[in-house]
């Protein structure tokens, strides 16, 4: 399957011949870093990696020769619509952006599944993980990554009660990385303690043998505990148990990756709590992998103060180290993330890496001071941790509510999770191993009474599906109603002739509306269920307020559905403007000695933009051979009229930034009507450009044409010579 | 209740006070070793129906074959000792395939048969 940019992913030809797809490679890919002394554009950097055979970079790259620095962590986003169909669009879109580690959260309840699902059944707040589901995935990453050109990391759960089985599906489908961690089950999902190690252990060695990345999940200890900042301690211990559990079962450190998050957010003094856990933990892992995640204990519904807290969660990144950046979308406060908002938030991530490049070059550590005596006491506190785990037993410790106690230990706030031994789910099918026990399979974990003399364990049944995949079974589909081609089916009845917009789902209709009321909060939040009423949005819900000011005013943020469709044919698109070749511009412009006047015009001082127009050195109307006269900023419409007689300039060009009371509009009309009077409008061409400005806005004016933001001094050139020369 | 308790990090630190970094670094690790050793014992000794389940899937049955074999393992009593011991136990009395002894078991129930065998093979590893 071979994507075009220009195309749209089809999920047709993702379904077809499921049941003999292979994936092209198993276990976990880096990046590749950039070879020393290799140029972007312009600059060398420190921390980045190959850059992508395509891919959006950040909106300012078009100041920097459109450059797409990619840093040298991998970068997760998170995605879970609840649809893999719906999934898979969005993982093309967040790959295009930079993220090359695409982590599927499962749906709601798989952990407590006591089994593998199939088929393609919906899901809630994340999908059903099938083999189905994987491979149709898988599928689509492939062909995603050969479009970026650059490997692309999948990712998901082997976490629950049906751990070793999803080991087993994923090292046969091509998963690269997953979240096992036997404590996290016993502490946030209730499962049975003793089940969720002996499963573990298992899970962990099939893990390996797939060369699978282990991610942890000591993080959510500080999304759950009152006060995150108060149990980096333990967050150290449960690292550390993980880690050793894991070596023990045969993962290589290399496999395995310590989810770590900065755990507090401003107000807090951010930095200063931060920073010396970040170091302590890297200190006490130097052989494991890091997986920087974003905080989200703090996370409320504003947007901007998520991306800042995550900004600063990337600064301790590149202050200490990172092999994975993760991201959180800033929306993941208020709902299920929107697809625009991973795409967000792997920006952010990528700005501020980027930003950050060397930063490590002129900034070290002071581990002299504070930081080196909080580091020392964070490490001699989790010590004392593990002295009190390893009198009591680490059953037993789980029993007395030794986790998530919010008191910095060794304080105790008696507020811990506790889990009995003979509880939770799964308990009582733990069963001993008899004599006689035997698994004839490979990368089995523990006493395995296998018959003598074979070369691998499977020899016995003639080969596992490790060994021979052509033995695995592969179902379609178990539900008849809920299953992707029935959702299919739904969406194709709309037409391609029909858009909507969408936030989640195809054609979802959910639209969102900022608005700012003079009012206080509670009139506000009303004022906007009353407007999107009248709007008449469908389901509307206030997502977020901010008060500007008690009595002055409300910033509210609310979301409802569009009920209708916009068909494609009663669009009236912008026109698209046809280059002409440098050779031809050149060409008439020599022959017809063709002269522009520019200025920007009004009390307006803005320069940038129009010498970028003009100037040689940025491709401008120069480099063609036009003779420009470029006049200044705040240039009264008089002069620039005057200067183009003086100079016999056929060209005025005209820039108007500021748009405060139309003043743009009134300029362009002015120098329209003055020309006129002043009998010289016959034969020039005035033309105006700003960021504000549009084609049809300008013709309106009066003007013969308008150039708006990201207009390259080519366009101009090109409309110049079309019209000089008659074909406009 | 979980116990409550005052910092007393200034107390209890008396012993790793002196310690050097490295010290304290490898007392970190040690303990930690010592805490999931019993652990390791735990798993190596026992199974449960996901592993068994788990099992049954590398040797070439579909999740839904898989499900109903280890049901019918545990309900019979004989988790203990492998989906993996029946199914051999069946390919050597029937001289049959993997596949066909597990599918075997799940149509006809003949877990009596399976359980019967093996019994004496060499418990060598």
């Amino acid at each position: 399957m071979r994507l075009q940019p220009n195309e749209k992913l089809s999920l047709r030809e993702i379904l077809r011949d499921l049941d003999k797809y292979r994936p092209r490679r198993c276990g976990w890919t880096w990046r590749k870093p950039l070879e020393p002394g290799r140029r972007l554009g312009p600059f060398e950097f420190r921390e980045c990696s190959e850059p992508l055979a395509a891919s959006v970079p950040l909106p300012a790259a078009k100041y920097f020769d459109n450059i797409d620095p990619q840093p040298d962590c991998v970068i997760t986003t998170e995605i879970a619509s609840g649809r893999f169909e719906d999934d898979i669009r969005r993982m093309r879109m967040a790959a295009w952006h930079g993220a090359d580690h695409i982590m599927v959260i499962r749906t709601a309840g798989q952990s407590h599944f006591d089994g593998l699902i199939e088929g393609t059944p919906e899901g809630v707040g994340g999908v059903p993980i099938t083999r189905k589901q994987i491979r149709a995935t898988r599928k689509a990453l492939d062909a995603i990554e050969d479009e970026v050109g650059r490997p692309i990391n999948f990712h998901s759960y082997v976490s629950g009660l049906a751990g070793p089985e999803i080991a087993v599906l994923f090292v046969e489908e091509g998963v690269n990385g997953a979240h096992q961690d036997a404590q996290y089950n016993v502490l946030y999902r209730n499962i049975n303690m003793v089940r969720s190690y002996v499963d573990a252990a298992e899970a962990k060695r099939i893990m390996a043998h797939g060369g699978i990345l282990q991610i942890d999940g000591a993080h959510n200890a500080n999304a759950t505990a009152r006060q995150a900042w108060k149990v980096m301690p333990e967050l150290l211990v449960q690292h550390a148990i993980n880690c050793a559990f894991s070596r023990l079962a045969g993962m290589p450190p290399e496999s395995i990756a310590l989810s770590t998050v900065p755990p507090t957010a401003p107000p807090a003094p951010k930095l200063f709590l931060d920073l010396p856990y970040a170091v302590a933990l890297r200190d006490l892992f130097p052989r494991y992998k890091m997986r920087a995640q974003m905080n989200t204990r703090y996370m409320e519904s504003d947007l901007d103060e998520a991306t800042v807290t995550h900004v600063l969660d990337t600064l301790v990144s590149r202050l200490t180290s990172a092999d994975i950046q993760s991201t959180i979308t800033p929306d993941e406060g208020r709902n299920v993330p929107w697809h625009y908002n991973n795409v967000r938030a792997v920006n952010a991530a990528k700005q501020t890496l980027v930003g950050l490049d060397g930063l490590r070059t002129f900034v070290k550590l002071d581990r002299g001071g504070p930081l080196g005596r909080i580091v020392r006491e964070l490490k001699e506190r989790a010590v004392l941790f593990l002295e009190e785990i390893r009198d009591r037993g680490y059953f037993r410790a789980i029993e007395d509510g030794h986790f998530v106690d919010s008191g910095f230990y060794p304080e105790r706030a008696g507020d811990g999770i506790s889990r009995p031994l003979d509880g939770g789910v799964g308990a009582g099918t733990v069963v001993a191993r008899a004599a006689d026990y035997v698994a004839p399979v490979c990368a089995h974990f523990g006493d395995n009474h296998l018959p003598e003399g074979l070369e691998k364990p499977c020899d016995c049944i003639g080969g596992c599906t490790l060994c021979d995949p052509s033995k695995i079974v592969y179902i379609d589909e178990l539900d008849p109603e809920d299953n992707v081609e029935v959702r299919l089916a739904r969406a194709e009845a709309h037409g391609p002739e029909e858009i909507r917009p969408e936030v989640e789902w195809a054609g979802d209709g959910v639209v969102v509306l900022n608005l700012m009321f003079p009012e206080e909060e509670r009139v506000a939040k009303a004022a906007a269920m009353k407007l999107a009423e009248k709007m008449g949005l469908l389901d509307p819900l206030v997502i977020h307020t901010r008060v500007m000011h008690p009595a002055e005013g409300t910033y509210v943020e609310l979301k409802g559905i569009f009920p209708g469709a916009i068909r494609r044919d009663e669009l009236v698109l912008e026109k698209e403007i046809e280059r002409l070749k440098d050779s031809e511009i050149e060409e008439f412009v020599r022959t017809h000695q063709v002269k522009a006047v520019a200025a920007t015009v009004g009390n307006d001082e803005h320069s940038v933009g129009l010498r970028e127009i003009i100037d040689i050195k940025h491709g401008g109307l120069e480099k063609f051979g036009f003779k420009c006269t470029y006049l200044g900023t705040s240039v009264p419409l008089e002069k620039v009229l005057d200067a183009a007689v003086e100079t016999g300039a056929q060209v005025i060009l005209i820039s108007t930034i500021i748009t405060h009371n139309d003043i743009h509009r009134i300029c362009m009309r002015k120098l329209h009507n003055l020309a006129v009077e002043k009998g010289i409008r016959e034969g020039r061409l005035l033309i105006a450009g700003g960021t504000q400005v549009t084609d049809e806005m300008a013709r309106e004016c009066g003007m013969d044409a308008g150039f708006g933001r990201g207009t390259k001094g080519h366009d101009v050139a090109s409309f110049i010579v079309k019209s000089l020369s008659g074909r406009a | 209740m979980s116990l409550q308790r005052p910092d007393d990090f200034e107390t209890r630190r008396g012993h790793l006070k002196e310690l050097t970094d490295e010290e304290l670094q490898a007392r970190f690790w040690a303990l930690t070793r010592e805490i999931v050793a019993p652990l390791e014992e735990l798993a190596r000794t026992h199974t449960t129906p996901s592993i068994e389940r788990s099992v049954a899937l590398r040797m070439g049955f579909s999740s839904v074959e898989a499900e109903a074999l280890v049901a019918g393992l545990f309900e019979h009593g004989l988790g203990g000792r492998g989906i993996g011991r029946m199914i051999l136990n069946l390919m050597q009395s029937r001289g049959c395939t993997a596949r066909e002894a597990g599918l075997a078991l799940i149509t006809t129930q003949c877990w009596e048969e399976a359980a019967k065998g093996g019994s004496h093979a060499p418990a060598t590893k």
